[in-house]
């Protein structure tokens, strides 16, 4: 002790830092309890918020796999009292919508991100907040856009609901795109820029290259966004018992099978209405993991 | 008279160590050991990134960390206040005594530690929506503190120390970024030296300044030299000549793990390295 040397006046920091430690120690078995009550509290909010999802999930699961016969994937819908009918129709139908939306919606969304990603300005602005405004219009009002823009013309058809599901897609399309593409550091631009090329070469030759991960994920979550909507389907494709791939006829799709079948007193509709629901599931959540997946395998490519 | 005064402040030592305050550290004078480092090695997910350092942490010193990127220096540092518990796939082996307490024991609280080993990183972070005098007060507050006389005296003391005090005195409400980025630096070092920890950890701290802001807090880390003892990580070797008492000097090794190639008096390191590596990177011969 002798070998301390203290500084001989008094010392205020040394008088602090033991008040401060001793009101911390003092506190500190106060403040682990509320930690931990607050750890408590989040996995409580987690499960009552996961619960339903696993819920949702398991009960549709054990109700729709009695429905999956072979018959149920190659079979038409067809009315009570007729034996051994399918969803193939529909499948069809929601395979055939879904492609001619997320043709038109993923390359048009795309580029309207890029643009907004690129250009600053009023016009970006008012663009943006379209889109945001249009996630949140109800579907039914899409669907009613729909069937007043082109069925009150030119009748139900796959198409008409291919637009109607398109205009779902597109705002998420563009938030996407742009986030993807604001995520590319702007270092890469100016490299490529440093080295001469045109705003033009530098954007398809470095900058979609490395949002590609972004881009890809986000089409297929607007697409498993999309192939879910009923309201849009419903004023617009109109529905059909009979198998049709053509485009500007009515078609049958998933999610209209489900909505129609599911009220039917009829035990066996009901029963395809179960089965198209896990169909319609299982292909969103393949889509949704797919999409999680790909993007993961995309970015260690990279690294 | 003098012999009395030093009975007394030896008592208040005492006392300490018998609040567990853990030992408090003289003020000045001889070499003594606040942290001892005993063979420390840090692994993220498996693979180490520094290996088996062992040296010791002289008070109211300044030992800075220097080696090429990749030597593990910011690892090494935060593993003296426990931040690695933060990142899952991090291990950190060996010991690291603060005082005579293995700060890794399980009887350690690192909250608590982290009030005792302070840090300041490599840009300033000031916490926004804070006002200056929040922010200089926040480690206090966090820890539960409430009283308004400790939260203005240690608020005032912090930042007369960070040489920020005259500038900011009347605009304590202000937000802190309204500051320059040297002044927010200063901001932070004021905000860890509020809690007055005993050790100050300084991972780059000028690396983001001008070179008038890294020349005021250079000044400044010497005269804090009274209040904590400093260990600092840079990149800058002159920097670590003008500021450090004591130097590790830290290298990749073939397995790609930091490893210490030396350590000591800073002046000695700089001019009679026993070590040839270490004398090529003082000398800017590679790194």
């Amino acid at each position: 002790m002798s070998a301390m040397t203290l500084d001989p006046l008094s010392d205020p920091i040394l008088e602090r830092r033991q008040k401060i430690q001793e009101i911390a120690q003092a506190s500190v078995g106060r403040r682990k309890a509320y930690s931990k009550i607050f750890i408590v509290v989040c996995w409580v909010f987690l499960a009552l918020a996961v619960v339903p999802l696993i819920a949702v999930i398991v009960y549709t699961f054990a109700k729709g796999i009695a429905a999956w016969t072979p018959d149920f994937f190659t079979q038409v819908t067809k009315p009570e009292g007729i034996p051994n009918g399918g969803v193939w129709n529909a499948i069809v139908g929601t395979f055939v919508i879904g492609l001619i939306a997320t043709l038109v919606t993923v390359p048009l969304g795309l580029l309207v991100g890029l643009g907004l990603a690129q250009f600053e300005g009023k016009l970006a602005g008012v663009v943006r907040f379209a889109a945001d405004v249009m996630t949140g219009v109800p579907s039914i009002l899409i669907g009613i856009f729909g069937y007043i823009a082109l069925v009150t013309r030119f009748g139900y058809s796959g198409l008409a609901g291919a637009f109607a599901i398109g205009l779902i897609m597109l705002p998420i399309m563009i938030r996407a795109g742009e986030t993807a593409i604001r995520g590319v550091p702007p270092q890469l631009q100016e490299a490529g820029i440093a080295l001469g090329a045109r705003k033009f070469i530098v954007t398809r030759r470095v900058v979609l290259p490395a949002a590609l991960p972004g881009i890809i994920t986000g089409s297929l979550l607007a697409v498993a966004r999309g192939i879910g909507e009923t309201a849009p389907l419903l004023l617009t494709i109109f529905g059909t018992q009979f198998f049709n791939s053509n485009p500007t006829k009515p078609m049958e799709a998933l999610p209209l099978v489900i909505y129609n079948y599911s009220s039917q007193p009829y035990s066996d509709l009901v029963q395809i209405a179960w089965g198209a629901a896990l169909l319609l599931m299982m292909a969103v959540l393949v889509l949704n993991i797919g999409s999680r997946v790909l993007a993961g395998f995309l970015q260690r490519e990279r690294q | 008279m003098t012999e009395q005064l030093i009975s007394t402040t030896a008592e208040v030592i005492e006392d300490d160590v018998d609040l567990r305050q853990g030992t408090i550290a003289p003020r000045s004078g001889t070499q003594t050991p606040v942290m001892r480092l005993d063979d420390v090695s840090v692994a993220f997910g498996g693979r180490l990134a520094v290996k088996n350092v062992s040296f010791d942490v002289y008070a109211h010193e300044v030992t800075s960390l220097i080696g090429p990127s990749g030597s593990g220096k910011t690892t090494l540092l935060r593993a003296l206040n426990r931040m690695h518990d933060t990142v899952r796939s991090a291990e950190v082996f060996g010991t690291v005594l603060l005082g005579d307490t293995d700060i890794y024991a399980r009887s350690m609280d690192p909250t608590l530690l982290r009030t005792r080993v302070g840090m300041v990183f490599q840009r300033p972070n000031p916490f926004p929506g804070m006002s200056i005098y929040e922010n200089a007060v926040a480690g206090l507050r966090f820890n539960g503190v409430r009283k308004k006389a400790l939260l203005d005296e240690a608020a005032e003391s912090s930042l007369v120390a960070a040489a920020l005090w005259d500038s900011v005195r009347d605009r304590l409400k202000n937000h802190a970024s309204s500051l320059s980025g040297g002044e927010q630096q200063r901001l932070c070092i004021a905000r860890a030296l509020a809690v007055e920890p005993e050790v100050l950890l300084m991972d780059e701290p000028t690396s983001a300044l001008d070179p008038m802001a890294t020349l005021r807090i250079e000044e400044l880390i010497t005269e804090l030299k009274d209040r904590v003892t400093i260990v600092i990580v840079t990149h800058n070797m002159q920097q670590a000549r003008r500021v450090s008492d004591q130097c590790a000097f830290l290298l990749m090794d073939d397995d790609r793990a930091g490893k210490l190639i030396e350590f000591g008096p800073t002046e000695k390191l700089f001019t009679d390295a026993k070590d040839p590596r270490t004398l090529d990177y003082v000398n800017g011969l590679f790194g």
